[in-house]
């Protein structure tokens, strides 16, 4: 039985005022106070997943101890109180990405069954013997090998748009590979290997001037920029709860409401049906089509909150904080002789990939983590890339809100470390 | 707290920066691969047996090639150095003690000191993380003498 969504009253948000305070928002984060091996912890692998503020960890507990019921089938009062918090979610992650419609939000577990969802279902009506599919060399596992497996069943050819050695997508190449026969583009946000932004907004308009949807991971995207689904004109648009300060087990798909309504259902089951017969069941509407089962209800909500906390700082001032963080930490790394920076592109997010001369990165890593500085060592689930740029691994620090200057000079000393061991 | 001494003792640095028997062997030697996905360390361990019975031969040269970090190169490399001359039997024995003494199962003493120049390792037990990287080119060498196909692996 599906339920009427509260539509919530529009609230401007507040502007945040003033230069942000990174020390009070490592305040918000209790994990931050954690020591490994008998040092601070220097915590630089949010892009493998993110650290959560008191908020969020509150919010899971306070739908444990006081909310929790499960939405959509009840009609007493916890159910009632669980279906109006995950509602509330979605409507928050709505506004969060200018979306034109809850509808238009789909819970899943995270941007890799999104885009498996597509793929198979978008993908298995419109993507047929022939068709091309398009992704880059830049792309992560999970945005490379759901197409692989659609072009196998389908006889379909997926096509790669190249990069540069500066870790850049050659344009000039996509509008080469882009033809009648591609009928979706794949591509991501920001590289989570490299920091390389992707711009967007040109291969979107690129690819609809052929009339081919393009489908954005914005798992690396989310925790970093303002995403403005209708502004970029994005067909599908997927990210990661656990990467942008909320809980692991939950992400979003958001689809152009057009796109969702001609696909058939991905799993099957309770929720996403509105009547059953064993002659005849007939499909509940969006988004629960696509939603079968008990959602992640606590993961929601703990997105919810996750948002919320994100609204409050401001996503611009965060940015502008990461950026700093950014150019801080090319400009002392690149002093360390030895030290070869792998992504280098004009426009990139606060990630910093390195390989150090004769240190294979994993010792690169073991040496950081008995200094409390956890970075992650090898192919960042990119292998492809890897190969582009001849390396078996690098070493990767990337930033978050909570990080600070002082943290990207302990990793200086760091890697500094590394080659007195190694000289 | 372990103490990245213990880890990456000079000998096991000296190893990796100048690995022994870093080469390849003639065709008509058995060679097997080995690879942990995990962090990318790969390596080929060539092995000739001084007779046609696998189970009564020693080892009479072996070898190895490949890329990897410090702990499982230097492994490689005193791991060939040590099985030189040794039968199937003896190196399955070294074998495991070796992996005993890296998952901190051996006891100080007799047992560690029967492995020589390998007793360096005994700092991996600190470094759980590590263990794969020190017994690839073993795991490897075993799929060598079983005249195993596919790669090994540490999974």
């Amino acid at each position: 039985m599906s339920v009427a969504i509260n539509r919530l009253p529009r609230v401007e948000a507040q502007e945040p005022s003033g230069e942000f305070d990174v020390l009070k928002a490592r305040s918000d984060f209790p994990i931050l106070e954690t020591r490994v091996h008998g040092k601070p912890l220097v915590y630089l692998d949010n892009a493998a997943t993110s650290q959560k503020p008191q908020a969020v960890i509150d919010a899971l507990t306070s739908y444990y101890t006081r909310e929790n019921a499960n939405i959509h089938r009840g009609v007493h009062a916890l159910s009632e109180l669980a279906t109006e918090h995950y509602e509330q979610a979605r409507a928050k992650t709505q506004r969060f990405i200018n979306a034109a419609d809850p509808s238009e939000i789909i819970f899943v577990r995270g941007t890799t069954e999104g885009i498996n969802l597509v793929a198979q279902t978008y993908g298995r009506t419109h993507i047929g013997m022939g068709d091309e599919v398009i992704i880059s060399g830049l792309e992560h596992h999970s945005n490379i090998v759901p197409w692989q497996i659609l072009c196998g069943q389908q006889g379909a050819r997926l096509r790669v748009i190249p990069v540069n050695d500066a870790g850049e997508l050659l344009l000039d190449e996509f509008e080469k590979l882009i033809g009648p026969k591609t009928k979706l583009v794949a591509i991501a946000h920001v590289s989570n290997a490299l920091g390389t932004i992707v711009p967007l907004r040109r291969i979107t308009d690129v690819a609809h001037q052929m009339s081919v949807p393009v489908l954005v991971d914005g798992a690396q995207a989310a925790p970093h920029l303002q995403i403005d689904v209708q502004e970029l004109d994005s067909d599908f648009y997927v990210f990661s709860a656990h990467k942008m300060y909320g809980p692991t087990g939950v992400g979003v798909l958001y689809g152009k409401r057009r796109l969702l309504d001609a696909m058939p259902p991905y799993q099957g089951g309770g929720d996403m049906i509105s009547s059953v017969t064993f002659e005849k069941t007939l499909y509940n509407k969006l988004p629960y089509k696509f939603e079968a089962g008990t959602p992640d209800i606590s993961g929601a909500i703990g997105l919810g909150a996750a948002i919320d906390y994100l609204n409050e700082i401001g996503l611009d001032r965060i940015a502008a904080h990461e950026h700093e963080l950014l150019v801080h930490a090319t400009e002392a790394l690149s002093a360390i002789p030895g030290v070869r920076l792998i992504g280098t592109a004009k426009q990139k997010a606060a990630v910093v990939s390195f390989v150090l001369e004769n240190v294979h990165a994993h010792d690169v890593g073991t040496i950081l983590d008995q200094e409390g500085i956890a970075v992650r060592t090898g192919h960042h689930c990119a292998q492809p890339l890897m190969q582009r740029f001849g390396v078996e691994a690098t070493a990767r620090a990337s930033f978050a809100l909570y990080n600070t200057k002082e943290e990207v000079d302990a990793l200086a000393a760091g890697v500094q470390k590394v080659r007195e061991v190694f000289a | 707290m372990a103490d990245l001494r213990e880890l990456y003792q000079e000998v096991i640095l000296e190893h990796s920066k100048a690995p022994r028997n870093y080469r390849e062997l003639a065709d008509r030697a058995q060679k097997a691969e080995g690879y942990n996905p995990l962090c990318g360390d790969h390596f080929t361990v060539y092995i000739e047996l001084d007779s046609g019975d696998p189970e009564k031969g020693r080892i009479r040269d072996i070898s190895f090639q490949g890329s990897g970090c410090a702990i499982s190169k230097a492994s490689a490399s005193m791991m060939t150095q040590a099985l030189k001359g040794k039968s199937r039997a003896e190196a399955e024995e070294l074998f495991d003690r070796f992996h005993k003494l890296v998952t901190g199962k051996l006891a100080p003493g007799n047992a560690q000191a029967d492995l020589g120049k390998l007793s360096v390792f005994a700092g991996v037990s600190e470094f759980p993380v590590r263990v794969k990287c020190a017994t690839l080119a073993w795991h490897t060498l075993r799929a060598a003498l079983d005249g195993q196909k596919e790669p090994a692996s540490t999974e």
